[in-house]
């Protein structure tokens, strides 16, 4: 047996911009195990719920993380609505549907851009960006805000778009799409990123099932699931399906990632196309009493939310369970028996956010 | 901006933020604000840093980190607290195991608030923290210069 070296990678480190500890030990070369700690993010923003109310506590809980902002917002007010037996109006559904999809645009671009740094394409970074920031600005448009939003409130949404402005988001997204395919083209065929994807990390079928792997992970590995089939949303009335890929490896999970941008954009064309006219919230009185269980898909994967009232103005319990939590045994299965050089890869092919795994 | 005679490298580390703030701080670097056309450059490295970018509040897991990346930081330096969680807590102020802002563990000279802060005001942030960085600089040499002179009449 070689020699074994442990190499303490983390938490400050260039790869992500958020801390995360992994011990990796090495033998020569080869990863043989990885010991994850987190912790350096974690705030306790559940317990929070003792001191803000139940309107509040949908603010707080989108500040979990700032890239799937918009999720977590409609989650949480989405878990308070239906332990308070509150129906929205299908309006406020479709904007919400919409902006979601929109985050998901905005995050997937910025992963996308993440991975091209992680092996050290600096221009392809750069591009995935310079696309990115035409969504923020729709974004900005619309709610006032870059990443965090706080459109989402109990009872629909806060701000409302007018027939306009979803033209414009159409449009822009539309006139995003070649560029997009451009990048998409470095990623599906430049053979130096292929040699960085293709057969790296790969997860089968059966341990991605085993290991509860969600979202693009699961899905990169021919796992049929996606909450949006199931849950929350109007996903039932534009025709999902959703983006599998078989293979298993960094690269079909990219490729997953990049079919999904484009769907997102088609879903937000249909979505435009159906809306309907009407209000786009009710009028929310009393205090929580009951629970309720919410699941929904994050650009991450499925993420849970668990409101429980106590007939009063504060809840008793607020519950999440985010995508990146999921995720971390699958990735340390990826990492033993890795290359080093492969690490930075396989830490961002999950999509890590640590934020979201710590609150 | 007259006084910039220095194109700084900064450091970046989340302390406990919600990400908003640390994409915004890449944001900066990326084409649509570009930083990097006048050589401020995002570097991995605390000793090769000049301005240290801390984004979200400090907790007891993650305050030794921050302390040794500030001390491994080369004079002069200069800390820009990004957005309001590491100016003071913000909206996770009354969190259990939240301290408080980067002012509790290590000095600040420059405050960036916002939830999430903007690009346009981290970059106001970093061309404030440069003026700083003059400032000590002129301290440090001032000083060196009164060393050296002390040092010659002893002699």
């Amino acid at each position: 047996m070689a020699k074994r070296t442990i190499i303490p990678f983390g938490p400050q480190h260039p790869v992500l911009p958020e801390p995360i500890h992994l011990d990796l030990v090495l033998e020569d070369e080869k990863v043989v195990d990885v010991i994850p700690s987190i912790g350096y993010v974690h705030r306790g923003l559940e317990k929070l719920v003792e001191k803000k109310e139940y309107t509040e506590m949908v603010y707080v809980i989108e500040r979990i993380c700032g890239i799937c902002s918009f999720g977590h917002g409609w989650g949480a007010s989405a878990s308070i609505e239906g332990a308070m037996g509150v129906e929205i109006p299908e309006r406020a559904q479709f904007l919400r549907t919409i902006w979601h999809e929109l985050s998901r645009v905005h995050s997937h671009l910025l992963w996308l851009g993440l991975l091209a740094d992680a092996f050290g394409f600096e221009s392809l970074f750069m591009h995935c960006w310079r696309v990115r920031e035409h969504v923020l600005d729709l974004f900005e448009k619309t709610t006032g805000g870059r990443v965090i939003f706080s459109v989402c409130k109990v009872g629909g949404v806060r701000k409302d778009i007018d027939a306009a402005t979803l033209k414009e988001i159409v449009d822009t997204l539309n006139g995003l799409k070649p560029e997009i395919q451009k990048l998409a083209d470095v990623f599906i065929e430049d053979a130096s990123v292929k040699n960085r994807t293709q057969g790296v990390g790969v997860v089968t079928k059966e341990e991605a099932i085993e290991l509860g792997a969600v979202g693009p992970v699961a899905r990169g590995s021919g796992v049929y699931q996606d909450i949006r089939l199931a849950g929350i949303g109007v996903y039932d009335q534009l025709g999902f399906e959703p983006c599998i890929e078989e293979a298993g490896d960094c690269y079909a999970r990219t490729v997953v990632r990049i079919r999904e941008v484009f769907q997102a954009i088609e879903l937000i064309e249909k979505a435009v196309e159906l809306i309907p006219e009407g209000p786009i919230d009710v009028k929310v009185n009393g205090n929580v009493d009951g629970e309720f269980i919410l699941r929904l898909e994050q650009p991450r994967g499925e993420a849970f939310y668990y409101a429980k009232g106590a007939g009063s103005k504060f809840l008793e319990r607020m519950r999440v369970r985010t995508p990146t939590n999921q995720n971390i045994p699958t990735l340390v299965k990826m990492l033993q028996g890795c290359d080093l050089a492969d690490v930075p890869v396989l830490a961002l092919t999950i999509d890590p956010c640590i934020s979201c795994t710590e609150r | 901006m007259s006084y910039v005679t220095k194109s700084p490298w900064v450091i970046h580390y989340d302390g406990s933020s919600c990400n908003g703030c640390d994409i915004e701080v890449l944001a900066c670097l990326t084409p649509m604000y570009d930083v990097e056309r006048f050589g401020i450059i995002n570097t991995g490295n605390p000793k090769h840093a000049d301005i240290f970018l801390v984004t979200g509040s400090v907790n007891e897991q993650n305050k030794t980190v921050v302390k040794q990346i500030y001390d491994q930081m080369p004079n002069p330096k200069v800390v820009v607290a990004i957005g309001i969680c590491a100016n003071n807590g913000g909206i996770f102020r009354e969190c259990y195991n939240v301290m408080g802002g980067v002012d509790t563990v290590i000095p600040v000279d420059v405050y960036v608030p916002g939830c999430a802060a903007r690009p346009e005001a981290i970059i106001d942030g970093v061309v404030k923290g440069l003026g700083v960085l003059a400032e000590k600089r002129a301290a440090m040499e001032a000083k060196a210069t009164v060393e050296e002179i002390t040092e010659k009449e002893e002699a």
